[in-house]
């Protein structure tokens, strides 16, 4: 399955990458991103970190699906 | 009833005049400005990185349940991006109502989903040159006393 992947603020920082085309086998947008964590061992897991599929805040546990934009954003600081 | 995201300096008055009415006998304005320290470490500056496509989305929901829940008038929020110095304003939030009460508790309601919820981060620049992004669970951790605008 092929999604690309965004990834802003800190998170792109330590991706050292803003985005990236990924074929993997499928899974929830969690799982992608424990895969990330595997291939960029700079990025670091947030429990406060956000998730968006299509422009979409989405769940950690969502299934994703083939050609999905997935945005990895880490915890919020506006204001 | 908007939210926007900003990249140059807000404009008070504007901001106040977009929710001018009428029927309103109450205005309340939230102003976040950027502080000249955070955690004890002194601040010389402030990075605002804003994911557009989402911050716009879900800020004009948050405007939109402030007008559900709450006896207002209008609302809207304006908030920065980029390079700010000190005493600049990041976010302004205002809301007008015929009555006080509704206005500052969904005054209160939109800065506090703003802060929570956009794809917005900061980057703090430090007097001893060191920048680092702010991570909002250790903003949560230092408390209400100081850890908010």
């Amino acid at each position: 399955m092929k999604v690309t992947v965004q990834y802003f603020a800190l998170f792109r920082e330590q991706a050292g990458s803003a985005s990236e085309a990924i074929e993997w086998p499928g899974g929830t947008a969690a799982e992608l991103f424990v895969r990330m964590t595997e291939t960029h061992t700079a990025l670091v897991a947030e429990a406060a970190a956000l998730v968006a599929i299509n422009d979409e805040m989405a769940g950690w546990e969502t299934p994703l699906e083939e050609g999905d934009v997935v945005l990895f954003f880490p915890p919020v600081a506006g204001g | 009833m908007k939210f926007t995201v900003s990249n140059t300096a807000i404009d008070v008055a504007a901001a106040r005049k977009a929710v001018a009415d009428s029927s309103c006998g109450a205005l309340v304005v939230f102003e976040g400005w950027i502080r000249d320290h955070n955690e004890g470490r002194a601040v010389e500056r402030l990075e605002y990185e804003v994911y557009r496509p989402l911050a716009e989305k879900e800020g004009t929901k948050i405007i939109a349940e402030a007008c559900n829940r709450y006896a207002i008038s209008q609302a809207m929020c304006i908030h920065r991006e980029g390079l700010l110095e000190l005493s600049d304003i990041a976010v302004i939030v205002c809301v007008s109502s015929a009555h006080r009460g509704a206005a500052f508790d969904a005054c209160r309601y939109i800065i506090d989903e703003v802060k929570s919820r956009l794809p917005i981060w900061k980057k703090e620049h430090y007097a001893s040159g060191i920048a680092e992004w702010v991570n909002c669970a250790r903003c949560a951790a230092a408390g209400h006393a100081h850890g908010e605008h």
